[in-house]
């Protein structure tokens, strides 16, 4: 089923047609209304006037996650705050958020494009979807919320947390569709099972998963333990939030990109040449239709590849594998973007800590864990040999985590000198997920 | 009137207060008595040794996180009611024992307890003007 049977559908020609002229009114604008894209392409030595093909875009130079950090938090935004209607962000101490904002037309786009996701998972407005994406600063909840009441269909907006609540009302209330992270599903079955309820005869038929990388393994216990059909939805704040790209009932091989609205590019994340069709690399948008904040080539740090084949959907738009990894240190965990660095700023931001951590993460019955570890010194010793005051240093790390980074973590106080120590840049993180 | 207590980070796994008993065995230190207090994930190891000067620069040259801290003394007769005639002037006086420890010395009649405070001075005093027996700290180190 396609929500919108002519866009989604356009013959390439017509949709790369389509593409162009978006992109050049996209380039003008940027150029003349942000700053920081007029000093960027002036030193890429390009006016919005040489973008006369697609394959003219490749003369435009990249835009990165710094970029957006050092234009905190509205630098690059094209319009003036009073036609801006809403203002998501990304997690992160002040200076380290991403902060995104959107126009009245930016949000009907976004609802459209969450609608194509919902109809390409089978759902019609005469179904009732359990949203439990977090609601807040956070795109998912509020970006899957705008998408379900587009579409018709009767939204439950539970977002995260109270796993026995959300099972009460998955019974209760019945809802056809879940939209959640992978492996909360998988903790929701888990929990429902431990509670005696066959979760397997709810009257869910389809899942929405998305906002962490998951595989196809993941995928059959998912299948398995809800007997529903789980579908893959791709999106990050930047470039819009959930719904720029999404997997289709009868393909479930990758997921379609709404071309219309991004003009996806695959790079060798080192030297930032293309990459051919089917070649594993990082991702790059343009967007196409966003008034706020338009992104011109931004680098997602995402690695996949795009598979050109038509697919038996009928959708022209092209497809996008799985994410398998990333080609920076960000980690995703329960669905939060986390930097290790941002993880340094908390602990060099209390008094007497030395940088000198360790993080691991880990996946215990399906939920992700945070473990920090960190090394112990005179100092902080010092303030008092009682437990009390060690345990209040653990606690105050634990709290400021969560306080600026939106995650919850375990703090562990080791002996000095054991946590390795490198030369250079330090891979401070042991992930022991097998995505 | 104080006693110098070195008191030790350690975390709670296998070997972790082995290694420092071999430390103080090697540098041929005495420990006159010693506390452990834990929590699922790490403990304090509070040491009285026959020389605080050479242990702690031992432990610290050998990686481990020391503080030193000002402890109290306490000798009582080793019978019932002993440790009840320090705790009941302490009380009186409204001061907060931190932690406390206990042994009996050699010659068997008396035992000392081991007390932290939060205001060691003004606990010394109360001590004292009750009559108690605060031992200075060479008097424990070597026995």
């Amino acid at each position: 089923m396609i929500f919108d049977e002519e866009f989604e559908t356009l013959p390439r020609e017509a949709l790369e047609a389509l593409q162009l002229k978006r992109l050049q009114q996209t380039v003008q604008r940027v150029y003349h209304t942000v700053g920081f894209y007029r000093r960027s392409f002036n030193d890429a030595d390009v006016t919005p006037d040489d973008i006369r093909t697609l394959g003219d875009l490749r003369r435009l130079p990249f835009t990165t996650k710094q970029d957006l950090r050092d234009n905190y938090p509205f630098g690059l935004f094209a319009v003036p705050m009073s036609s801006v209607v809403r203002l998501h962000a990304s997690s992160g101490t002040t200076g380290r958020a991403t902060v995104v904002g959107y126009t009245k037309r930016d949000i009907e786009i976004w609802s459209d494009l969450m609608a194509r996701c919902f109809v390409a998972a089978g759902l019609t407005k005469n179904d009732i979807i359990h949203n439990a994406y977090g609601y807040g600063l956070f795109t998912g909840g509020l970006g899957a919320h705008y998408g379900a009441e587009k579409l018709g269909a009767s939204v439950i907006p539970i977002s995260g947390g109270n796993t026995k609540r959300q099972i009460m009302i998955l019974q209760d209330f019945g809802p056809s569709a879940i939209c959640c992270t992978p492996s909360y599903a998988l903790n929701i079955a888990e929990q429902g099972q431990a509670m005696g309820i066959d979760m397997r005869s709810l009257k869910l038929r389809v899942g929405i998963f998305g906002a962490e990388p998951w595989s196809e393994e993941m995928r059959v216990q998912i299948e398995a333990a809800l007997n529903i059909q789980a579908l893959n939805i791709y999106g990050l704040s930047e470039v819009m939030g959930p719904g720029v790209a999404m997997e289709c009932l009868e393909g479930r091989e990758g997921m379609h990109i709404f071309e219309d609205f991004f003009i996806a590019e695959i790079i060798d994340p080192d030297t930032g040449a293309p990459m051919p069709h089917g070649a594993k690399g990082e991702l790059v948008f343009t967007t196409l239709s966003k008034e706020a904040f338009p992104l011109i080539r931004y680098r997602t740090r995402d690695i996949t590849s795009l598979i050109p084949a038509p697919c038996r959907c009928g959708r022209t738009l092209i497809r996008m594998d799985r994410v398998t990894g990333r080609s920076d240190d960000m980690l995703i965990i329960r669905g939060v973007n986390v930097f290790p660095s941002q993880i340094e700023a908390v602990l060099v931001g209390i008094e007497g800590l030395e940088p000198h951590y360790q993080i691991i993460v880990d996946r215990v019955n399906n939920l992700d864990t945070l473990e920090v570890q960190v090394e112990v010194n005179e100092k902080i010793f010092g303030g008092g040999d009682v437990i009390r005051v060690l345990q209040n240093t653990e606690k105050r790390i634990v709290k400021d985590i969560k306080d600026y980074l939106g995650v919850s973590a375990k703090v562990k106080l080791v002996e000095p000198k054991t946590l390795q120590r490198f030369e250079g840049k330090a891979s401070r993180v042991i992930d022991k997920r097998h995505i | 009137m104080k006693v110098e207590q070195i008191s030790i980070f350690l975390e709670n796994k296998p070997g972790a207060l082995e290694h420092v008993t071999r430390i103080l065995k090697d540098s041929n230190i005495n420990i006159r008595t010693l506390s452990l207090a834990d929590t699922s994930d790490f403990g304090i190891l509070r040491l009285i040794v026959n020389d605080v000067e050479k242990a702690s620069r031992i432990l610290k040259e050998n990686g481990f996180t020391v503080n030193r801290t000002n402890v109290v003394a306490v000798e009582v007769p080793d019978r019932p009611g002993g440790l009840h005639s320090i705790l009941e002037v302490l009380s009186k006086a409204n001061i907060n024992v931190e932690y406390l420890y206990a042994f009996v010395e050699k010659s068997g009649l008396n035992a000392v307890i081991i007390f932290r405070f939060d205001d060691t001075e003004t606990a010394i005093d109360v001590l004292l003007k009750n009559s108690l027996s605060v031992l200075p700290g060479e008097k424990l180190y070597n026995f």
